[in-house]
C-alpha cells in the first residue's frame, strides 16, 4: 500500500467551487428578483411586412392584403385578435377609442369562424377597416406574433415599427399614439 | 388535542436540534469535550420526537380533522384511505415536515449505530445534521405551521387535486425526498469529516450506505417519473430535457459519481478531497434542483407554482448550507491529504474517469438548464433543448460506458493491459458486430442511436465479466449489485437507442371500422363512446390491434375531462410485448366526423424502465451486502468489548 | 418540495387547454403525416427541435396547442414544397428570435454554452495532473 502523499495543489483550485456557487447565486438572485420579460417578442420589428392576402373574416369589411399598408403612406395599427380570446374582449373599448381618434386599424382574425367574428363585432364593436381571416395562423407566424391579442404599428411604407403584446389597456393608449406619430414622420 | 400535541413535540424536537448543534460544536473544543456524551442521545431523542409529530399529522389526515387548516385545505372526508395518507405530504407544510422527519430519523439512526468513525467526526457530523434540519424546523415553526387550527372547523375539506389522486403521483415525491434526505446525511458526513480533517476509509464506509440508499430512491424516482411523463403526455416522448427533469437528474448524476468515488476511498484511501467535495455537491444539487423547480425561475409554464417567499426561503437555505460548506471546504481542503496514488492503468483510474465524465454530464446539464436564464439577464432569449443535451452529454457518456465495460475487471493500484486482453476483446467484438449489423441491416440510422445500439450489447456482456472465474456462492453481494446495476445501464441504453432508431409514428383521421398499419401492427378503430369514471368523464375509443396478423388485442385510449378543477387529459393506451410497445392516443374529432388517432410502435422501449429498475435493484443488492457486513462487524465488536469488560473485572 | 410536485403536474397537464380554444378544426397537416416517408422524417426531426410558443416548455412535435398545430402545418407544407429544414428554422428565428429553436445557434452569445464541455475536460485535466503515480520501472 502506498503512503498518502501530502497535497501540493494550488490554493486557488479549492476556492473554485465556492466561486462557481457564488456565480450561480448571483444569476438566480437576478433571475428571481429582477426577472426578464417573459413575453416572446417579435424579432421582425423594423422589417417590412411580409406579403399576404387574406380573405375577409366579416361580411361588411373587406379582407386584408399587404398592399393596403403602402397605399397612402399613413401609419396603421394591425391588430391580431380572435373572437374566442378573452383579453380581446377586454381591449375592445381601447381599440374603439383609438379608432375614434382617427387611427386606422386593420384586424387579423386568428383561427376564427365568420359567424363567431360577426357575433364578437356585434357585441364589442367594430373598430376595424378591414379584417383578414387567418385560419392557419400564417400571417401570425409570418410577423412573429405568438399569441392573441397583439397589436403592431405599421408605418406608411409597410415597415413593422412596434409590437404591443397582450391587451391594450387604458394607460397604453398614449404610448401607442406616440409610436404611431413616430411611424408617421 | 392531537394537533397541539404535535406542535408541542415539534417545538421540543427543534429545541433538541439546537442543543445537538451547540453541544456538538462545543464538544469539539478540548475545554468542553465532556459535552460529547450529550450529542448521541439528543440526536436519537430528536428523531423520535419529530417522528411523533409526523405521526400526529398523519393521524389528523386519516381522521380528517377539519378543525386543522392544513387538513381542511388539502383533504376530504370521502377520499379513499390511501389518498388521505398521501395527502399528509401532498402539500407544502406536510412535505416539509416529512423531509425533516426522515432527516432526523436518519440522524438518530446514525447516532445509534455508527461506531466506525472517530468519535469527534461523528459528533461533528451530527452537529452538521442538526444545523441542516434547523433551517427546516425554523420554516415549519415560524412560517408554515402544519398544525394550525381554524377558528371554526370547516364543514368539509377542499379535496385534493384530482390529478394528484394517482397512486404513482402520490408516492413519486416522497421517493425523491428520501433520496434528497439521504444525500443530506452524506453532506453532514462530509461536513463532519472536514471539521475534524479526518477523511479516510472509515468515513467512506460510514457514508456509503446512505449514498447508496439515496441513490436507489433517486433512480426509482427518475425512472418512474420518466414513465409517467411517457404515458401521460400522450406524444410518446419519455425524456424532454425539461428543467424539471434536469432538476431530478442532477442529484442522481452527482450521487452516482459520489458512490463510485466512495468505493475508491473505502478500498484504497485515495480521492479524499474529491469525495468530500462530491458529498457537498450531491446535496447541493438536490437543493438547487428543488429551488429551480420551486421558484419557477426557469419556465413560465411552471409560473403558477411560484411562491416568492418559499423560493426565497429555499434560496436562503441553499446559500447558508452550500456556501458555508464550500467555504469550509476551501479552508480545510488544502490541509486534507489527497491520499494514495495509483497508476494510470488501474481500477482507481477507471473510477476517476467515470467520475470526471459524470461530473462533465452534470456540468453540461446544469449549464444548459441555466443558460437561458443567463442570456435572459442580458436581454436575449435562447432555448437549450434536446439537440444540445443529447449530443453533448453523449460526448461524455459514450467514453464513460466504454471504460465502464472494462473498469470492474481492472485491479486496484496498477494493472497490466496484457492480463485483461480477452476481457476487452469480447465486449469490443460484440459491439463491433452489433454496429456492423445495425449499419448493414437497418441503415440509415442516426449516429447516436446507432452508437447506442452498438455499445449496449457489448456493455451487457462486459457487465457480467466480474463474475467470471469467481465462486458464485462466495461472491459478495455488492459485486452482484454492481453487475446488476451495470447490466441495467446497458439494458436502458438499448431501450433508448432502439426507441430513437426504430420508432414508427402513424397519425391518422379514422372512422369507426377504419384500419391502419403501424409498424408490425394492424390497428382498427372499432368504436368510440362516452364513459364515466369516479371524478371524470371521458370519450373512450375501442381499438383492436393485431401483431403480424395474430389474435387482436383490445385497447382503450381515452380523452378524459375533469370537472373540479376543470381540465382535460389524454389517457394513452399501451400494449406491451416482449419486443416493444404499441402506444395509442385518441385525439379530437375532425370536421368530417373522423377521429384523430395517434399510434406509435416503439420497439424495445420498455427496456428503458426495466433498465432503470435493474439499476435500482443492483443498488439494493449492494446496500444489503454492505449493511449485512456492517451488522456482522458491529456484533463482533460488541462481543469483544463484552469480553474485555469481563476480563477487566 | 411541493413545487416539484406542482411542476410535474404542470408538465403532465400541458395537454389540457388552459385558455379559451378556437372552434376551427386543426390545420390540414397538424395531425397528418406527409405521404413521402423521407420528407416526413425530415419534418419530424425539425419539429422536434422547434419550441411551441404557446406552451413554452414543449416542442411543437409534442403539443396539442392549436398554434403548435399550425406551426406543424407550416413545417410540413414547406418541407413538401422542397424547402430545406434549416431554411425553415432560419425563417422562424428571423421572426421569433433564437427562442423558437431548441437547437442553440452558434453565435457569440452561445459560445460559452458550446465551450462548456471543453472547459470541463480542461478543468478535469488540470485537477488530475500529478494525481497519478508513475509506473514502476517506466
Amino acid at each position: 500500500m502506498s503512503e498518502p502523499v501530502p497535497s501540493k495543489r494550488p490554493g486557488i483550485a479549492v476556492w473554485l467551487p465556492l466561486g462557481l456557487f457564488a456565480a450561480f447565486l448571483v444569476l438566480v438572485v437576478v433571475g428571481l428578483y429582477w426577472p426578464a420579460d417573459r413575453e416572446v417578442s417579435s424579432a421582425f420589428i423594423g422589417k417590412p411586412l411580409p406579403a399576404f392576402d387574406l380573405p375577409p373574416a366579416s361580411e361588411d369589411r373587406p379582407g386584408l392584403a399587404t398592399t393596403v399598408f403602402k397605399q397612402d403612406g399613413k401609419p396603421r395599427l394591425l391588430n391580431v385578435f380572435a373572437s374566442w380570446c378573452f383579453p380581446c374582449k377586454v381591449e375592445a373599448p381601447q381599440l374603439a377609442a383609438l379608432a375614434q381618434q382617427g387611427v386606422e386599424i386593420d384586424g387579423v382574425a386568428i383561427r376564427d369562424r365568420k359567424e363567431d367574428v360577426a357575433g364578437f363585432l356585434k357585441q364589442y364593436g367594430n373598430p376595424f377597416k378591414r379584417i383578414g381571416k387567418d385560419d392557419l395562423s400564417q400571417v401570425q407566424l409570418a410577423i412573429g406574433s405568438s399569441g392573441v391579442p397583439e397589436t403592431f404599428v405599421i408605418d406608411g411604407k409597410g415597415i413593422i415599427r412596434y409590437q404591443h403584446i397582450g391587451d391594450i389597456r387604458q394607460e397604453d393608449i398614449p404610448l401607442i399614439l406616440r409610436k404611431l406619430a413616430e411611424a408617421g414622420q | 388535542m392531537i394537533a397541539e400535541l404535535g406542535l408541542a413535540v415539534l417545538w421540543m424536537a427543534a429545541a433538541l436540534a439546537v442543543l445537538q448543534l451547540v453541544a456538538g460544536a462545543l464538544a469539539l473544543r478540548p475545554a468542553t469535550a465532556h459535552l460529547a456524551g450529550v450529542v448521541r442521545p439528543v440526536a436519537i431523542l430528536q428523531g423520535a420526537l419529530v417522528a411523533c409529530a409526523f405521526a400526529a399529522l398523519i393521524w389528523l389526515f386519516l381522521s380528517t380533522d377539519l378543525s386543522v387548516k392544513l387538513v381542511a385545505e388539502n383533504s376530504h372526508s370521502a377520499k379513499p384511505f390511501i389518498f388521505k395518507l398521501a395527502g399528509t405530504w401532498g402539500n407544502h407544510e406536510g412535505s416539509m415536515l416529512m423531509w425533516v422527519t426522515i432527516m432526523s430519523l436518519a440522524g438518530g439512526f446514525v447516532a445509534l449505530i455508527e461506531k466506525r468513525l472517530p468519535e469527534n467526526t461523528l459528533i461533528a457530523t451530527l452537529a452538521g445534521q442538526a444545523f441542516v434540519s434547523l433551517g427546516f424546523y425554523a420554516f415549519l415553526l415560524l412560517a408554515s405551521n402544519p398544525f394550525e387550527r381554524l377558528p371554526e372547523p370547516a364543514p368539509e375539506g377542499a379535496g385534493l387535486n384530482p390529478l394528484l389522486q394517482d397512486i404513482g403521483l402520490a408516492f413519486h415525491p416522497p421517493t425523491l425526498y428520501v433520496g434528497y434526505v439521504g444525500l443530506s446525511i452524506a453532506f453532514s458526513f462530509a461536513i463532519g469529516a472536514l471539521v475534524t480533517r479526518d477523511v479516510g476509509p472509515a468515513f467512506a464506509r460510514a457514508m456509503r450506505p446512505w449514498v447508496l440508499g439515496a441513490w436507489i430512491f433517486l433512480t426509482l424516482g427518475i425512472t418512474a417519473g420518466s414513465y409517467w411523463a411517457y404515458y401521460t403526455l400522450g406524444w410518446g416522448g419519455w425524456w424532454f430535457w425539461d428543467p424539471v427533469e434536469n432538476a431530478s437528474l442532477m442529484p442522481w448524476l452527482a450521487a452516482t459519481a459520489l458512490l463510485h468515488s466512495c468505493s475508491v476511498l473505502a478500498a484504497r484511501n485515495a480521492l479524499r478531497t474529491w469525495t468530500v467535495m462530491l458529498g457537498v455537491v450531491a446535496f447541493s444539487m438536490s437543493m438547487v434542483g428543488t429551488f429551480l423547480v420551486r421558484s419557477g425561475i426557469l419556465t413560465s409554464v411552471h409560473a403558477f407554482a411560484v411562491d416568492p417567499t418559499r423560493g426565497t426561503f429555499i434560496l436562503a437555505l441553499l446559500a447558508i448550507y452550500i456556501g458555508g460548506a464550500l467555504l469550509l471546504f476551501g479552508l480545510r481542503a488544502s490541509t486534507v491529504t489527497e491520499g494514495a496514488r495509483f497508476a494510470v492503468f488501474s481500477r482507481e483510474s477507471s473510477l476517476v474517469f467515470n467520475n470526471v465524465m459524470l461530473c462533465g454530464i452534470l456540468g453540461i446539464v446544469l449549464v444548459g438548464t441555466l443558460y437561458p436564464l443567463l442570456t435572459e439577464a442580458m436581454g436575449v432569449k435562447v432555448s437549450v433543448g434536446p439537440p444540445y443535451f443529447n449530443p453533448v452529454s453523449s460526448v461524455f457518456a459514450i467514453p464513460m460506458m466504454m471504460v465502464m465495460a472494462v473498469g470492474p475487471v481492472l485491479r486496484w493500484r496498477e494493472d497490466k493491459g496484457g492480463r485483461i486482453t480477452w476481457q476487452v476483446a469480447v465486449p469490443a467484438l460484440v459491439s463491433a458486430a452489433a454496429l456492423l449489423a445495425v449499419e448493414l441491416i437497418f441503415a440509415p440510422i442516426n449516429l447516436l442511436p446507432a452508437l447506442g445500439l452498438a455499445i449496449a450489447p457489448g456493455l451487457a456482456v462486459a457487465s457480467f465479466q466480474p463474475l467470471v472465474g469467481r465462486n458464485l456462492r462466495r461472491t459478495p453481494l455488492p459485486i452482484y449489485g454492481m453487475v446488476v446495476a451495470h447490466f441495467g445501464i446497458a439494458v436502458a441504453l438499448f431501450g433508448m437507442a432502439s426507441e430513437g432508431a426504430f420508432s414508427t409514428e402513424r397519425l391518422a383521421a379514422m372512422n369507426p371500422g377504419d384500419s391502419q398499419q403501424v409498424g408490425p401492427f394492424k390497428v382498427t378503430l372499432q368504436d368510440i363512446g362516452p364513459i364515466a369514471g369516479p371524478n371524470w368523464t371521458a370519450l373512450e375509443a375501442t381499438v383492436s390491434a393485431s401483431y403480424s396478423g395474430g389474435e387482436p388485442t383490445i385497447l382503450h385510449p381515452q380523452a378524459r375531462t375533469f370537472a373540479n378543477p376543470p381540465g382535460n387529459r389524454t389517457e394513452s393506451a399501451l400494449l406491451t410485448r416482449w419486443n416493444g410497445q404499441l402506444y395509442a392516443v385518441l385525439g379530437e374529432e375532425g370536421d368530417d366526423g373522423r377521429w384523430q388517432m395517434r399510434f406509435w410502435w416503439k420497439p424495445f422501449v420498455p427496456m428503458i424502465w426495466y433498465g432503470g429498475a435493474l439499476v435500482a435493484l443492483g443498488g439494493l443488492l449492494a446496500l444489503l451486502g454492505r449493511v449485512a457486513r456492517d451488522v456482522k462487524r458491529l456484533v463482533a465488536v460488541d462481543k469483544i468489548a463484552y469480553r474485555r469488560e469481563r476480563q477487566g473485572r | 418540495m411541493r413545487g416539484l410536485l406542482l411542476a410535474l403536474l404542470a408538465l403532465f397537464a400541458l395537454s389540457a387547454p388552459l385558455a379559451a380554444q378556437d372552434m376551427l378544426p386543426p390545420a390540414p397537416y397538424a395531425y397528418k403525416q406527409l405521404a413521402d416517408p423521407k420528407q416526413e422524417a425530415k419534418a419530424q426531426a425539425l419539429m422536434e427541435t422547434l419550441r411551441c410558443l404557446k406552451c413554452q416548455s414543449q416542442s411543437i412535435a409534442d403539443s396539442d396547442a392549436p398554434m403548435a398545430g399550425d406551426m406543424r402545418h407550416q413545417v410540413r407544407t414547406r418541407i413538401a414544397a422542397g424547402e430545406d429544414p434549416e431554411a425553415i428554422r432560419q425563417w422562424l428565428i428571423e421572426r421569433y428570435g433564437d427562442y423558437v429553436s431548441y437547437t442553440p445557434q452558434v453565435k457569440p452569445i452561445t459560445w460559452p454554452l458550446f465551450a462548456a464541455p471543453l472547459l470541463f475536460l480542461a478543468l478535469a485535466a488540470f485537477l488530475l495532473r500529478g494525481r497519478f503515480r508513475r509506473r514502476k520501472g517506466a
